[in-house]
């Protein structure tokens, strides 16, 4: 009889420890910065995009590439251009941070993705190209040292 | 230039350009109009992209073509000269025996048998039904053999990580690229940018079009003055041409 008592004293202690224990244990979810603004809509239901956005983003960089197709519904850049954002101090997360709207879902499930080894990781306004933005890119301070080729004789 | 050209196409698509031109602006003939191409259309092999370059209009020292293109692809420089990335070189040329010297742009020739497309293993560098020559970047391991045969040291080498690049124009370390003749800007019925702001400086030593269309303005010219190629020799049929070599 005493045996059972402290088998079942035994099993609610070690209960009582588990559960605090599991709970902080968990893997917490990546946060997702969601677009700002209202009715502002994906182009496909989010569960197609979880899903499915890769297959959307290769189709569409082969038609691109190849064949000069430049519709914008599955380019990489409007994805980028609606969901990385600055955030409430107005800093940019970027593709290294964990905060970046690709790399959260990415880290979290451990797929390492080279998009953003050529392509730029946030809207083309929030990058800063020596002081002026993109828009202004004809502004631009060029490299003309690194160009000149004197003496190279072709004839 | 290809002789597989449609002429009854290409007849009925002058007439239909002539038409549009002249119900938008009686009086004013918009070239652009006849060539629109809507972002969900892909390119044709109807037109060739083509440059002609005037040498005697290319001022030596001038770098506004360069400039020009490194603004545009977000060509950044590590000071290293050996190493780092051009689209477009000033070359320039001495003769040897009277010492005279011209100076020219000299960038991806978009020949028509590329040797770059030849000796690629993956199929990155390839050309577009429209005549441009490019590297997908994508299916590029960087191996540099379109570097090699390239008879024009068009292309470069990414040697260092690239940041915030431009939207246009996504590079990155490990891989290949050149002169894409602006083919964000083609797609768009813009010019390149480096002939862009070659008028801009009021050089006009830089023109872009059509080569497959007897009626546009390069191929025009093409027929009057005449454009060589360089190392014509190799037989590649450039797109780029070169006047007062």
């Amino acid at each position: 009889m005493i045996y059972r008592f402290l088998r079942i004293t035994f099993i609610l202690a070690g209960l009582a420890l588990l559960f605090p224990v599991t709970g902080s244990a968990e893997t917490p979810l990546p946060i997702i910065h969601e677009p700002e603004g209202e009715g502002v809509k994906c182009v496909e239901p989010e569960d197609v995009m979880r899903r499915d956005h890769m297959n959307f983003i290769l189709h569409q960089r082969d038609e691109t590439m190849h064949e000069g197709i430049r519709t914008s519904k599955y380019s990489l850049a409007e994805c980028i251009d609606c969901h990385v954002q600055p955030d409430e101090k107005g800093h940019i997360a970027s593709v290294d941070d964990k905060e970046h709207f690709c790399n959260a879902c990415h880290e979290y499930a451990a797929v390492t993705i080279d998009c953003f080894e050529c392509h730029a990781d946030r809207p083309q306004k929030f990058i800063d190209r020596g002081g002026q933005s993109a828009s202004l890119q004809n502004e631009l301070h060029p490299m003309p040292s690194a160009n000149e080729d004197k003496g190279d004789e072709l004839k | 230039m290809s002789d597989s050209v449609n002429h009854s196409r290409r007849s009925f698509l002058e007439k239909s350009a002539v038409v549009g031109a002249v119900t938008i602006a009686p009086g004013i003939l918009l070239h652009q109009v006849a060539s629109a191409k809507p972002d969900d259309k892909a390119v044709s092999d109807s037109v060739r992209w083509g440059m002609l370059i005037n040498t005697s209009n290319c001022e030596q020292g001038c770098t506004d073509c360069i400039d020009a293109c490194n603004t545009e692809h977000g060509l950044v420089g590590n000071d290293r000269p050996q190493s780092d990335t051009q689209y477009i070189r000033k070359v320039t040329l001495r003769d040897k025996m009277t010492g005279h010297e011209l100076a020219l742009p000299l960038m991806c020739q978009h020949c028509e048998t590329a040797p770059c497309v030849d000796v690629c293993p993956t199929g990155a560098s390839f050309k577009r039904k429209d005549g441009i020559a490019l590297v997908d970047k994508h299916i590029c391991i960087g191996c540099r053999y379109c570097m090699m045969a390239c008879p024009f040291k068009a292309r470069s080498f990414v040697h260092e990580e690239v940041k915030n690049q431009t939207l246009s124009s996504p590079r990155g370390k490990g891989t290949v690229e050149s002169c894409t003749l602006c083919v964000h800007r083609v797609d768009k019925d813009q010019i390149p940018a480096c002939v862009e702001a070659c008028g801009k400086g009021k050089h006009d030593a830089m023109m872009f079009g059509d080569l497959n269309d007897p009626n546009s303005e390069i191929s025009k010219e093409l027929e009057k003055h005449g454009g060589k190629q360089i190392r014509a020799d190799l037989q590649l049929n450039t797109a780029v041409r070169y006047q007062g070599l």
